[in-house]
């Protein structure tokens, strides 16, 4: 069973989303995501300052397996990236929701809050495909 | 529906990630690739190759018959029994229709072991060159085999198959040996493997495959899927047919020159011809390994830019072992030392090298950082 934190929001492309108090929120890649790619090896991320658009290709990981590419859910600035995953991109496979997180963006338009998934609605779409 | 090996239910057992590869369901990893990979490099696995094609070639014509039929010549073998060498078997234009490994046995008596995903084709091949010849060809899929690999997988195996062993102990590399089990079933051992570690493929019947499974187990031996099996024969240098060869790619042009036996020059063996065409003028293109300078990672089918020209990846990861990227890449005859390798429109720095990439646990490149 995938662990799903009730407190995140998600996507359908697997990615999480934290909404920080102070105006940004943080990514990164669910548990589920993370078990499908395998071993992580690789991780790109996107520039702190980059300007990117919601749905927009921003990061990359890579794993033994494949590389696998990351959308932004969310409209705004780059603010910070998870520089400890240039030297240790497994962080992501052993703490998805945590120290494993991708980047974080300052956010513009709150109405694209209302478009991710809870925790509920994106632990149907991973039993759907587990079956 | 995809088939499954004898060892499906210990595959179940021991948790594996299923996936159907060229028809099989097989197991890709049991949890993590990477400390697969490691295990093996570091201590003994075993992986179950029970899909690879076994077949047993027998009757007076047999010797003339491989002769004709593969680039290498069994004729190397010194009719030593048990005695393995590794060919390609090629069509016309000398291209790779598969590569093989093929023992001696016994005067007229000779066993291949080839590429599942090729079966079709291969048997197919096989058969209509045969026509010409006396021979009989059985294919042997009552026949399981479990490879065991690494430092440890000699001794381990010993421990777990105990007297039915034993002639396999003082075996040289590339050579095999036949063996009884329990009531008489027959055991071949081979010292041979496709991970650039030491070990066995151990060939016995579907019957007693799960037995052997869980007595390797309890030896320590643990289990590797075919993932591993992959970025262990890339570090090895170990082609993959279907994408660092195939037909229309000639065994000069894949770094497998060393495997095609052009003495004696009367012996015509099927492509000579277009190989010898190919030698006079020397080949366009020639395999290559690479070396990502800084992060990220290789796969197959990346564009290669070097001052003699382009080229491309054919088989490509990151290597657990080195912790950096390596592939094996098709490029012009010509090209150098350094090259650039096109990543999602990027073009990175990259080192030209001669593979193998390890050997036996041990980084073999000397590899020099320029600053």
């Amino acid at each position: 069973m995938s662990n799903i934190p009730s407190e995140l929001k998600y996507t359908k492309s697997h990615e999480w989303v934290r909404i920080e108090g102070d105006g940004t929120a943080t990514v990164g890649i669910s548990d589920h995501a993370q078990t499908l790619l395998g071993d992580m090896v690789f991780v790109e991320l996107p520039e702190p300052g980059a300007a990117l658009e919601a749905g927009e290709e921003c990061a990359v990981v890579e794993s033994v397996k494949a590389a696998s590419d990351v959308y932004t859910p969310l409209s705004g600035k780059v603010v910070a990236a998870n520089e400890l995953l240039e030297d240790a991109p497994e962080t992501v496979n052993t703490d998805a929701y945590n120290d494993g997180w991708l980047f974080r963006i300052r956010l513009e338009d709150e109405a694209e809050l209302k478009e991710l998934l809870d925790a509920e609605a994106y632990a149907e779409l991973v039993a759907e495909e587990d079956h | 529906m995809p088939q499954q090996t004898p060892l499906y239910q210990q595959h179940l057992m021991a948790k594996a990630k299923m996936v159907d590869f060229a028809g099989w369901e097989m197991p890709i990893h049991y949890g993590s690739q990477l400390e697969e990979h490691h295990q093996v490099r570091r201590d003994a696995g075993m992986f179950d190759v029970s899909h690879m094609v076994v077949l047993d070639l027998t009757g007076p014509a047999i010797t003339d018959f491989l002769r004709r039929l593969l680039a290498n010549d069994v004729a190397r073998l010194n009719a030593s029994p048990g005695r393995a060498l590794y060919s390609c078997m090629l069509n016309e234009r000398g291209g790779v229709i598969d590569d093989l490994i093929v023992y001696f046995m016994h005067d007229n008596g000779y066993r291949m072991v080839l590429n599942a995903a090729t079966r079709d084709k291969d048997l197919a091949w096989i058969a209509q060159q045969a026509t010409a010849f006396e021979v009989s060809i059985r294919e042997r899929d009552d026949l399981a085999m479990i490879a065991v690999q690494g430092p440890n997988a000699r001794d381990k195996t010993a421990k777990a198959l105990g007297e039915a062993l034993a002639p396999a102990i003082a075996l040289k590399p590339f050579f095999a040996v036949k063996s009884a089990m329990m009531c008489g079933d027959e055991l071949f051992v081979a010292r041979t493997g496709y991970t650039g570690e030491d070990g066995f493929e151990i060939m016995l019947p579907a019957a007693r495959a799960g037995d052997a499974w869980t007595a390797l187990l309890a030896a320590g031996v643990a289990p590797i899927g075919l993932g591993a099996r992959d970025t262990l024969r890339l570090e090895a240098g170990m082609n993959l047919y279907g994408q660092d060869m195939d037909e229309d790619t000639s065994p000069l042009e894949a770094g497998l020159a060393w495997t095609v036996a052009f003495e004696p020059a009367e012996r015509d063996f099927i492509g000579r011809a277009a190989l010898d065409a190919q030698r006079k003028t020397g080949p366009a293109r020639k395999l290559v390994g690479l070396m990502l300078d800084g992060r990220g990672v290789l796969r197959a089918h990346q564009k290669v830019v070097s001052t003699a020209g382009e080229g491309e990846t054919t088989s490509g990861s990151f290597s657990p072992t080195l912790g950096q990227a390596i592939a094996l890449a098709r490029v012009p005859a010509s090209a150098g030392q350094t090259c650039e390798v096109e990543i999602r429109g990027k073009r990175l720095p990259a080192r030209i090298v001669k593979y193998p990439f390890v050997r036996h646990g041990q980084p073999c490149i000397t590899y020099t950082q320029t600053l």
